[in-house]
């Protein structure tokens, strides 16, 4: 286990560093130079000021020299300065990343809650009402756009019903109520985004799961376990659901980068103050160190999730252990 | 060429699905046809009065937005926008996933290993994220969207393509167009290459539909070109009006999932009929 994780983690160090030239050319390829922007942004005019911003950055360098530093710089968790909250980039993304984890976390949980069962129900009642029925829902919920549904729920749920809050992570009152309080008032706002958002993944669950239902229920050791006469629901449960789980998991895998990127768009609908309002809020203001930093922190981040979900892997198939 | 056999479309409309997905395509893209001469002038222009409920006045079916722009003409001019960009941005990904797939698996070696590391890359870097930086760094022209749309959405058929190409690579029929003494580009373009398109084409299909949700995205976050009519902005635009007026947002929204679910049960169609062997997958 402990080999297979250095392994992986070494395969990851090139990808990384892709990465980070990828966003070093970008860099190069904008038009106008950082300086003219962030010059604009702090109304410096004064041209000695800006030749020494300009060596401050490294700008008069050749331009490998600049790549070779703004590898190492990185390498040293260092992403730049962002001049508009006037904080260090890693500083302002790690201030927003609770947030979005905790939206990415509930959003999963309601895809994998609504999406097993779901896919799992189908597969037992195969080509009946219910099946089309769920699998009619999922097609649905599959095409509809993350943040339109957001905006529908919020109409039905918060303007019409009234049910829960239209936007934030928590009231203006809730700091000075004690941690329960505090706790609730946040699962209260955070309803309708974690819907939002994992909707569109229970759905891809769902007919994940439906399918591999399908073909784990086909197999004999079902049949050996219905021979000998266990209840059909402890069948499913206990031994179909057991192996049909894995597609599930290498699925969450792959999808880290999507529900990240699903969650800029949901949290821009909901106000809700995490990556994604950030890597807005510095999209239009051209703040191109936080915009840069985010790609390069989320790619990072879905790497390491890969690696964890290929640890789990391990834990979870005792036959890919056994190779 | 091998993909278009006569069976093909029989086999297509054996899916009911897939056939509802045709008619709903058909549908748009002769509403995207149809959308200069229904509506000649300027869809973003203002018309009547501002938040006009549908079905109030002929004149505006779907009603009027925030300013008094007629919906069904932003809907009609939009579908133009939505179908070109996400058909050139699937095209986009297809080239190169098609290429670097081919190259890869033809070359196979450090080639091979060089060019996955490289898709690899893609895969990790949150699609979303990037085409948000790309609008951000070079400004959210339809061009500028449709290619960044494009460039994170081709690893997956590059993969596809690449394993396709290493179990034709060694057939038969290939190996006797070497003997023949057929040019390398020859074999992969006229031989290898139209077997191991139709999964590929199942991708691409499929490519238009996350590209649409894609771009309608960015224009939702209000960073697209805002001189192009975009049903993304639209569902954006009608945000703040959601507690009088939800149907603004409401409209666009219901254009971009049928169009997204159309072309989603095309591509089931799609597979059906061009993978016969994975039919019960």
């Amino acid at each position: 286990m402990l080999r297979l994780l250095r392994r992986r983690l070494l395969q990851g160090v090139p990808l990384i560093l892709g990465v980070i030239i990828m966003n070093f050319l970008l860099i190069q390829a904008a038009p106008g130079s950082f300086l003219d922007v962030m010059s604009a942004e702090s109304q410096v005019s004064d041209p000695a000021m800006l030749e020494q911003l300009r060596v401050t950055y490294g700008m008069d360098q050749p331009v490998w020299l600049q790549l070779v530093k703004y590898i190492w710089s990185v390498a040293r968790l260092d992403f730049g300065f962002s001049y508009r909250q006037n904080m260090p980039v890693l500083d302002v993304i790690l201030a927003s990343l609770p947030a979005t984890l905790v939206l990415m976390l509930a959003s999963l949980l309601i895809a994998l809650l609504l999406g097993v069962t779901a896919g799992v129900v189908a597969a037992v009642k195969v080509n009946t009402i219910w099946d089309n029925l769920l699998s009619f829902l999922a097609v649905l919920f599959f095409a509809a756009p993350s943040f339109w549904l957001g905006i529908m729920l919020t109409v039905l749920f918060a303007v019409k019903l009234g049910w829960v809050p239209v936007g934030g992570m928590m009231s203006i009152t809730a700091s000075n109520q004690g941690i329960v309080a505090t706790v609730l008032d946040v699962l209260h706002h955070l309803a309708l985004p974690a819907m939002a958002l994992g909707l569109f993944y229970a759905a891809v669950y769902a007919r994940v799961m439906r399918a591999a239902m399908l073909e784990v229920l086909s197999l004999d050791f079902i049949r050996t376990a219905r021979a000998k006469g266990l209840g059909r629901w402890r069948v499913v449960l206990a031994h179909g659901l057991r192996n049909a789980l894995l597609p599930i998991v290498t699925l969450f895998g792959l999808q880290f980068g999507t529900v990240l990127g699903g969650s800029i768009v949901v949290e821009t609908v909901f106000s809700w103050p995490g990556l994604g309002s950030l890597m807005l809020d510095s999209v239009s203001s051209r703040n191109y160190p936080v915009v840069l930093g985010v790609l390069v922190f989320s790619s990072i981040v879905v790497i390491l999730v890969n690696i964890a979900v290929d640890l789990a892997y391990l834990r979870l198939d005792p036959r890919i252990r056994a190779r | 060429m091998a993909v278009a056999t006569p069976g093909l479309f029989r086999r297509f409309a054996r899916n009911r699905a897939a056939l509802l997905g045709l008619v709903i395509l058909v549908a748009v893209i002769a509403l995207a046809l149809a959308a200069p001469t229904l509506y000649p002038r300027n869809p973003l222009r203002i018309v009547g009065p501002a938040e006009l409920w549908p079905l109030q006045d002929p004149r505006f079916p779907l009603g009027t937005d925030s300013i008094g722009r007629n919906i069904a003409a932003i809907i009609a001019h939009g579908a133009r926008a939505t179908l070109l960009i996400g058909l050139f941005a699937s095209l986009t990904a297809t080239l190169i996933g098609v290429t670097i797939g081919s190259v890869a698996a033809w070359f196979g070696g450090w080639v091979d290993e060089l060019l996955m590391r490289f898709t690899e890359m893609f895969q990790v870097v949150p699609g979303l994220v990037f085409v948000l930086t790309i609008v951000s760094i070079l400004g959210g022209t339809v061009q500028n969207i449709t290619i960044a749309v494009g460039v994170v959405s081709w690893t997956g058929i590059a993969r596809l393509t690449r394993a396709e190409f290493l179990t034709l690579r060694d057939r038969e029929f290939v190996q006797a167009c070497r003997a023949m003494g057929m040019p390398d580009w020859r074999i992969v373009l006229a031989e290898v290459l139209p077997n191991a398109l139709p999964p590929v084409i199942v991708l691409s299909s499929l490519a238009v539909a996350s590209a649409i949700l894609f771009e309608s995205a960015v224009s939702f976050l209000g960073l697209g070109d805002p001189q192009v009519a975009s049903w993304g902005r639209l569902v954006g635009e009608g945000r703040t009006l959601i507690r009088s007026s939800w149907y603004i947002s409401a409209v666009p929204g219901v254009a971009i999932m049928l169009m997204v679910l159309a072309l989603n049960l095309i591509g089931d169609g799609l597979n059906d009929a061009l993978n016969p062997k994975l039919r019960n997958r």
